[in-house]
């Protein structure tokens, strides 16, 4: 259950898609979810979702990894499709019992957002996917830079999110362990009322909590060992550099998804 | 009867993914009650896929597990109770606590059990005695103590279920020389005392020489024997290829069986070489009988 956690999950590889400036892969993103969010016509989606396929191609990450990180939000799609399957009562009824009404709006309308949301976390869990944690931060803190002027911590915030990321299969890992090692000693995880439910979390949430902290002060300690002082005259050892196949990506994308932004808005 | 029985035990992680690998093939084993098994290999050989079967917290992929001459999936609702019956402490198991009492704490695992208060008690004063916790040190929070008393709390919390089948996955590591002898000297004392199986995985040949009756040795994820002590290290050549040590006594006697000195017997601690030797200096006479 908690294996299918993929959320900051890198693959390493040297695909297209993986050797893309990540500057441009986070606008890129971005872009792409502002597409499925302006985008009302179907036109929106299926060139979201061709957008999509070529890049899990591109990027050679094997498409089970991509369903797999569907997986914890086949609940939400559920809830939302139900919900809009019987609550839009616009347009033509095709079926009709006391007061059940599904209409093809409804359907159209269910239809429609579950692709959205597929598409949505399917292009972004790429990302992450495909470039390390490390290139993602120094990305964003090169793009939020020109904030440092209104005083934002901008590389204290780019290095608090990377930290975060790293740390998520670290503590999926670990939370796995204490149930387990909880589990070894008779605790009911799974069975039992609400009540129950709630109580058995406890020596779970307490031991992560406990090691999340510990963790917390040895990377503090790590780090002022290696002299770390924030962003202050910091250099990269890496410098991001923009090749020409770089803006070849970015331009594409950013065209292909303006002018599907355009024409929706144009209708 | 043997106590634990695997048969064909296979066990694949991530199946059907990229990732797919078999961390315990086919292992077959018989353990008899009152064993104490000292359980080696190296790092990712599969010993802790291994023993976390014994206890039901994984299920094999394929073959099966009897303890006690009951197949422990027979009845997947009763999974609990097997792991009452064999109770597993993990490697650095301090962070499991919780409780905002030592007491509590070690009473987790019987209450868990639904025992009767009374029942609790005497158990967790028992097993805090046997581990060597005063007291005084009950009503404290666990994480008041020092690294070596929460390992003993956590052992302790284990060891209160009274499992018939004791497994400690490498109980001693990261602590001191001192904290070490002590604790694995309290796991041999409640092997004594019990008479319970007890499973120690280990990565110091020395300590599973000095302590155990019979050892398990894991290699690439298959058996690569389960035998008394002395077969075990009769084959140290193996053993030592296999990138494991031998102890170190053993590994001096097999250099003076190179030499030509010829002491026919395996020997693996220092207190029956002590003996063997003076036989031997005996025998020859340069020591007085």
């Amino acid at each position: 259950m908690l294996k299918d956690i993929t959320i900051g999950q890198y693959f390493p590889g040297d695909s297209f898609v993986h050797r893309i400036d990540p500057r441009f892969k986070i606008i890129i993103t971005i872009v792409f979810i502002a597409m499925l969010f302006i985008g009302s016509s179907p036109v929106c989606l299926e060139v979201g979702a061709v957008f999509c396929l070529m890049s899990i191609i591109l990027s050679k990450i094997p498409f089970k990894m991509i369903l797999k990180s569907l997986k914890p939000i086949v609940m939400i799609l559920a809830v939302t499709s139900v919900l809009n399957l019987f609550l839009i009562t616009g347009g033509e009824p095709y079926f009709e019992w006391k007061f059940i009404k599904i209409t093809d709006q409804g359907v159209y309308t269910s239809v429609f957002m579950i692709i959205r949301i597929i598409l949505l976390i399917a292009g972004t869990s790429l990302l992450t996917y495909t470039t390390s944690p490390i290139a993602l931060t120094d990305a964003i803190e090169r793009l939020l830079s020109p904030l440092k002027v209104f005083k934002l911590p901008v590389h204290d915030l780019a290095m608090m999110m990377t930290i975060a990321l790293r740390f998520v299969p670290t503590l999926i890992e670990e939370t796995e362990k204490i149930m387990s090692a909880q589990k070894a000693r008779g605790a009911d995880l799974d069975g039992g009322s609400i009540k129950d439910k709630v109580k058995s979390v406890i020596p779970i949430i307490i031991p992560l909590f406990i090691s999340a902290v510990r963790r917390a002060g040895e990377l503090a300690t790590a780090m002022e060992c290696r002299c770390y002082n924030g962003g202050n005259g910091r250099t990269k050892m890496r410098q991001l550099k923009c090749s020409p196949s770089d803006f070849t990506a970015l331009g594409l994308s950013l065209l292909f998804m303006i002018a599907v932004i355009y024409v929706n808005i144009a209708q | 009867m043997a106590i634990l029985k695997t048969e064909n035990l296979t066990y694949t992680y991530s199946q059907g993914t990229p990732f797919e690998k078999t961390a315990v093939d086919n292992v077959n084993i018989e353990i008899e009650r009152g064993e104490f098994v000292g359980v080696i290999g190296h790092t990712g050989s599969g010993k802790s896929t291994l023993i976390q079967h014994f206890n039901g917290l994984l299920q094999p992929t394929l073959g099966k597990i009897y303890l006690d001459g009951m197949d422990i999936w027979a009845n997947k609702k009763n999974i609990r109770n097997i792991r009452f019956r064999v109770g597993l402490v993990f490697q650095y198991p301090e962070y499991q606590l919780f409780e905002d009492t030592v007491y509590r704490d070690i009473a987790f695992g019987p209450k868990n059990m639904g025992l009767s208060e009374a029942e609790i008690d005497g158990r967790v004063r028992r097993t805090a005695q046997a581990v060597g916790l005063s007291e005084e040190v009950l009503e404290k929070s666990p994480f008041e103590l020092s690294g070596g008393q929460k390992r003993r709390v956590a052992i302790a919390g284990v060891m209160a279920m009274e499992p018939e089948v004791l497994i400690l996955d490498e109980p001693t590591a990261g602590l001191d020389p001192g904290g070490r002898d002590k604790i694995l000297g309290q796991i041999k004392e409640y092997h004594k005392m019990t008479g319970n199986t007890v499973l120690l995985v280990s990565h110091s040949m020395e300590d599973v020489a000095k302590y155990a009756s019979k050892i398990l040795v894991m290699n690439e994820s298959r058996l690569f024997c389960y035998d008394t002590p002395q077969n075990v290290f009769r084959r140290s050549e193996e053993i030592t290829q296999m990138g494991l040590s031998v102890p170190q006594i053993t590994r001096v006697f097999d250099m003076l069986r190179q030499k030509g000195v010829d002491l026919n017997d395996e020997v693996y601690t220092v207190k029956y070489a002590v003996g063997l030797i003076t036989e031997e200096l005996r025998k020859r006479g340069k020591i007085d009988a």
